[in-house]
């Protein structure tokens, strides 16, 4: 999310799959696009007929490969290097769109003297505090080391980011009162600290020789697709990138979608037909639950969550600290008291800041992995597990099973009895040792309930309910619904101010219809009424207020109430559910669903015209200004000002998009510019550098730091790692999921559990040669974590790589286990998370599944999956609410 | 109006939604849940219950340190062909297997008597007998299997109706509806040929080997109601050469058998004039 979210502005895919057919040429990397996104691969499949070319890049020869023009092998966890090979073989060879970089990316801007780069320090960026250095800024912070740069003040273990900034003009304010700063630029692109110039250094060392050398591609190979991109961009061809997972699920997973984000801007093919880069969400509903999050540090609308680590305890340091001068997160403090009122209703009210104290502040990092942690440490009483399975596809799922016994109660929300509902009768544990207490509700599946689900492509669609659910089945949101209504009676006459958050929150949501009402089901349309906004009517329900049409009306002062400034627009009024759309045309189809923001299909669709507003060719026409009626035109909604010239000037100082001229096209930039170089905003560089996987079998090629110095880790003997080049695991381990299982949902069905009954590993034939593996037997795959069993599948689509250079160039073996499988249902196997140890990234503590070491042999496995993480740690591993610890400097191996 | 599938094997990516759909909508039972090891492929082959199928055929360079990207995987959805000349019809001792009036090869369930002569008749091994007992699986409050759950329907041949009901409603076949990629296309057979002649002829010009299976071979099955795009041999696809309608063997068994019998007797008659000499 932030991966896109700091190159363009905002965390979801640029583009819409359905225009994937306008595409001249597909890179599909980090995502095994046919088989875990069937359907949407169909247009992928008309551009290839069309004559576009299709690129797989991955670790393993798959359904995906099987189809595409080109097919590249990867070691998994080395793609940095080969994007990173694509970055500087544009470069070098002059192969980047010139005027789009010029224009819309910050490529020319000087980066300040004081920066140093990974080529300078073997690997580190400016500015890394020890993570021993406790005292680094005056005051001991070590309790909230896992927090990272989201604290006031950068803390050990973390970068201070001050000299990753740009130098900097003073120019005169456009009102004449004045001075105000702007980066300074060179257009000419020759300063020796233009942005682009330290990109040619920073990347100077990954070549085609390099990717052979790291990832075991072969050097022809690359190159034909380092042809294909360039040869398939600029102003009449455009290509798109398309990634899922595999991406993102790795300790430095947030810059492999930045590398991304550069090629494409360098590549001049963001906002434009055919172009973008398409986030493949791993599943339904994904992109809905970060819109509306289910998120701890982020409220609706990606507004922050206020943070008892920053300035943010009153409404005003609140806004003060995530209010952007410019840009249009200038616009924050109306989306921040409009969603007051909509939580808090009339209780906000300006006099008490909108009710601002009633929102709960963050003190560290609570994310779900961390979270269990501290509940395997007995800090934690009650947990709440819904339409989420982390005893089987959790990582250190042992981890996540013993965490449960630890706790007095848990509520698991399901269709189905899931392996968390059951973790008390798991293999290995008596059931009459563990004393939690567990409540199984079972939910409605989409077909017996109404609501919206948002797709990849940010589209809301509204589904209705088909049939009723059989017994006591219930909604997901009666189910909360009614939790709020007895939360609400409980503290009805508390006079504790901790108690009125809940007293002051509205809850009324009634359903239109009888039935619905008397089984006491809340309506989904009103709350997807109140999460587009209203005028506030004092003393009215929001459901009877008259509704707002867009964003653009929302006001900061208690005007209005929208429980989502984003989806605004889709409930414009009380008749109209745009959700419901279901009119179709061969492109956009502006009327089926409702896109945030305001129905945009593509984002930052500006692009797709040059600076004059003009299109970069015929062919890829797309939105353009209309001298004569003065506004932007095309077949979608312009990711603009609408009727801003592309001719207007900026205006330094300026709040909001005034600040940007006609010609900037990433209106929720500060400047309105891609951001080649982030400056900032991340907490593990600038620009994106090769470290290689915590569990990795080789040394970094390229830098004598390993892994990311920022990474988190939990050292203890619960989650054990095998470390770098352990020889007892000697091969890669990746993770995938399958077309034929989900999960639980997919194991319970006949018909789909017959399709793939049983977890399976796939091995390459020297591999399993060399450990007389036939097919079809049983294997057991171990890491320091645990073990587990699984059949052979031995297919010549895997195939060893060879890495490394001169004689240290060595054959390594990939293995590949889905993601699938648990004890229950009619396909079953053990859960691969099993293996997994617990490392995040620092931006957004994903943790890294996609990439292990691990050591195979014949045979079934000995004993359970992992018996010791049953044992309490030495209280010395014990941290406070289960923070992590920063990875820190590598020393170079003796 | 004759009635079929055109299946586009370099369209097809595997995912088996066809399996799914065809085994739904004809409330057909999961036939077991054992792992073959063969590629992707789980359910084996078509059979009474598996009407549509898909086959994962790879091939890989054996050669050591063949680079991967000389790989090749290929996915083809098989079903009955629904011949002009069907083998199951002509061997159906009761008439169970008709053509109906979409031109389709049909099973009346209630008519056939499980005899089972159409199994072996059919040249491409499409027909199988329904088991007499099909546990159709539901999940009991354990999450375990519930093995008294017993679907009745069997002791009947059975194989792809190309969706008869939902033709007879105007429906396009379950497996047709549910592919992403059209590569299963459903339609009228001649305008189907026509559109696949052209789809050949446009892959050809990208230097594609592909080629019709089932289309104007002059086979003794006839053209197939069902035919495919293949871009290997058949044999690769596990598809006869040459298919051979069975009952065209008839007149040769004929004359062998009338050879056996006339040499028989003349052995007979010998042995008995030389014994009474």
């Amino acid at each position: 999310m932030p991966g896109l979210g700091t190159s363009f502005g905002r965390g979801g895919a640029t583009t819409f799959v359905q225009d994937l057919v306008n595409s001249d040429c597909i890179l599909i990397e980090g995502s095994n696009f046919a088989e875990c996104h069937p359907v949407a691969f169909r247009f992928v499949m008309e551009a290839k007929e069309r004559g576009a070319k299709i690129i797989h890049v991955d670790p393993r020869f798959t359904r995906t490969s099987a189809v595409a023009d080109v097919y590249a092998p990867i070691r998994s966890g080395s793609d940095i290097v080969f994007l990173g090979a694509l970055i500087n073989w544009l470069l070098e060879n002059e192969r980047y769109f010139r005027e789009y970089v010029v224009a819309f990316t910050n490529a020319s801007y000087i980066v300040r003297e004081d920066f140093q780069d990974t080529e300078d320090l073997d690997g580190m960026f400016s500015g890394f505090i020890d993570p021993d250095d406790t005292t680094a800024d005056g005051q001991d912070r070590s309790k909230y080391a896992s927090f990272g740069n989201d604290a006031a003040k950068p803390v050990p273990g973390n970068y201070d980011t001050s000299s990753w900034q740009f130098e900097t003009d003073e120019v005169p304010r456009y009102d004449g009162n004045g001075t105000v700063k702007v980066p300074k630029r060179d257009d000419t692109l020759q300063h020796p600290r233009c942005v682009i110039n330290v990109m040619r250094r920073h990347f100077a060392r990954y070549t085609a020789e390099m990717v052979e050398e790291a990832c075991g591609t072969p050097r022809e190979t690359f190159l034909e697709i380092a042809n294909l991109l360039a040869d398939n961009s600029g102003r009449e061809r455009t290509t798109a990138f398309a990634y899922a997972v595999g991406w993102t699920q790795h300790t430095v997973g947030v810059q492999y979608i930045r590398t991304a984000s550069i090629l494409q801007l360098l590549l001049g093919n963001i906002g434009r037909p055919g172009g973008g880069i398409m986030a493949l969400r791993g599943h339904a509903n994904i992109q809905g639950a970060t819109d509306i999050p289910t998120l701890y540090d982020s409220m609706p609308g990606y507004l922050p969550m206020p943070s008892a680590l920053r300035n943010e305890q009153t409404l005003a340091d609140y806004l003060k600290s995530v209010t952007k001068p410019t840009g249009w997160w200038a616009n924050t403090p109306k989306y921040v008291v409009s969603l007051l009122k909509a939580y808090y209703g009339d209780h906000a009210t300006k006099d008490n800041d909108f009710a601002f104290d009633y929102l709960p502040q963050i003190s560290g990092d609570h994310s779900t992995l961390p979270t269990q942690i501290a509940m395997k440490d007995g800090e934690i009483k009650a947990y709440f597990v819904i339409g989420m399975n982390p005893a089987a596809s959790g990582f250190n799922a042992e981890l996540a099973r013993a965490a449960m016994d630890k706790l007095e109660w848990m509520v698991n929300i399901d269709a189905y009895e899931t392996e968390s509902a059951s973790f008390w009768r798991r293999e290995g544990v008596d059931p009459t040792t563990i004393g939690t207490e567990v409540f199984f509700l079972p939910s409605s599946t989409i077909l017996e309930k109404e609501g919206t689900m948002v797709n990849t492509n940010r589209l809301l669609q509204w589904h209705d309910k088909a049939v009723h659910a059989p017994g006591d089945t219930r909604s997901d949101l009666y189910l909360f619904h009614q939790l709020g209504l007895r939360l609400k009676a409980l503290y009805a006459d508390s006079t504790d101010p901790k108690d009125r958050p809940i007293q002051a929150m509205t809850w009324d949501y009634p359903h239109e219809d009888p039935h619905e009402h008397d089984l006491g089901e809340p309506s989904a349309r009103k709350v997807l009424m109140e999460v587009n906004g209203y005028r506030v009517e004092p003393g009215k329900p929001g459901y009877d207020c008259p509704q707002v049409t867009a964003f653009t009306e929302l006001a900061d002062d208690g005007s209005t109430a929208a429980g989502g400034w984003i989806y605004s627009g889709v409930y414009p009024d009380k008749q109209t559910n745009r959700a419901r759309n279901r009119t179709g045309d061969e492109w956009t189809s502006l009327d089926w669903g409702f896109a945030w923001p305001a129905n945009r299909r593509m984002l930052y669709n500006r692009a797709s015209a040059d600076p004059d507003g003009k299109p970069w060719s015929d062919r890829k026409t797309y939105m353009q200004w209309d001298e004569q009626q003065k506004k932007w035109t095309g077949p979608d909604i312009p990711d603009f000002p609408a009727t801003k010239s592309p001719h207007e000037p900026a205006k330094p100082g300026a709040s909001g998009v005034d600040a940007h001229s006609g010609a900037n096209p990433f209106i929720m930039q500060l400047d309105g510019m891609g951001a080649l170089f982030v400056n900032g905003a991340l907490k593990d560089g600038p620009l994106p550098a090769h470290y290689e996987p915590m569990e990795s079998v080789v040394g970094n090629p390229l830098y004598g730091q390993q892994s990311n110095p920022t990474l988190r880790e939990w050292d203890r003997d619960d989650n054990p790692y095998n470390g770098r080049e352990n020889p007892d695991y000697p091969y890669v381990l990746t993770t995938y999921r399958l077309t034929e299982q989900s999960g639980i949902m997919t194991r319970y069905v006949p018909w789909l559990a017959e399709l793939q009954p049983s977890l399976f590993a796939e091995i390459d034939p020297d591999l399993a040669v060399e450990k007389s593996i036939r097919n079809g037997d049983w294997v057991t795959i171990a890491t320091a974590l645990g073990q587990i069993e699984a059949r052979a599948l031995v297919s010549g689509r895997m195939k060893p790589l060879r890495i490394g250079k001169g004689k240290d160039r060595r054959l390594i073996h990939q293995i590949g286990v889905p993601y699938n499988y648990g004890s229950l249902g009619y396909a079953t196997g053990d859960s691969i998370g099993t293996l997994i140890p617990l490392a995040l990234d620092p931006n957004v503590s994903i943790h890294e599944a996609k990439t292990l070491s691990c050591t195979i042999r014949v045979g079934r496995r000995t004993s359970g999956p992992n018996a010791r993480v049953d044992e309490p740690v030495p209280a010395n591993q014990v941290s406070d609410w289960g923070a992590s610890r920063p990875h820190g400097r590598d020393e170079a191996p003796v | 109006m004759a009635s079929g599938f055109f299946t586009d094997t370099t369209l097809c990516i595997g995912c088996k939604a066809c399996e799914v759909a065809c085994k739904q909508w004809n409330e057909l039972p999961a036939d077991g849940y054992a792992f073959t090891g063969d590629s992707y492929d789980n359910t084996g082959a078509l059979g009474g219950t598996t009407w549509r199928h898909v086959a994962f055929i790879e091939s890989t360079p054996d050669a050591p340190g063949a680079p991967p990207t000389m790989n090749r995987w290929v996915m083809m959805s098989d079903v009955c062909k629904h011949c002009t000349n069907a083998g199951c019809m002509e061997a159906c001792p009761t008439g169970a297997i008709i053509r109906n009036e979409f031109d389709d090869v049909f099973i009346q369930p209630d008519v056939c008597n499980g005899c089972g002569y159409c199994v072996p008749s059919c040249p491409f091994g499409v027909v199988d007998l329904i088991d007499h007992q099909v546990i159709q699986p539901r999940f009991a409050s354990d999450g375990r299997t519930d093995d008294n759950a017993v679907q009745t329907h069997g002791g009947v041949a059975g194989k792809c109706t190309l969706c008869y009901d939902r033709q007879k409603v105007g429906l396009v076949p379950a497996c047709a509806k549910a592919c992403p990629t059209d590569s299963i296309q459903f339609g009228d057979v001649d305008e189907l040929k026509d559109r696949a002649r052209k789809r050949v002829a446009d892959l050809q010009s990208r230097g594609v080997d592909a080629s019709l299976y089932g289309v104007d071979e002059k086979t003794s099955v006839g053209d197939l109601n069902a035919f495919f795009l293949l871009t290997g041999p058949p044999a690769a696809y596990n598809l006869p050469e040459r298919p051979v309608l069975p009952s065209t063997r008839q007149p040769a068994g004929y004359v062998s058998a009338a050879l056996a019998v006339t040499g028989l007797a003349l052995i007979g008659l010998a042995l008995f004039r030389r014994e009474s000499a």
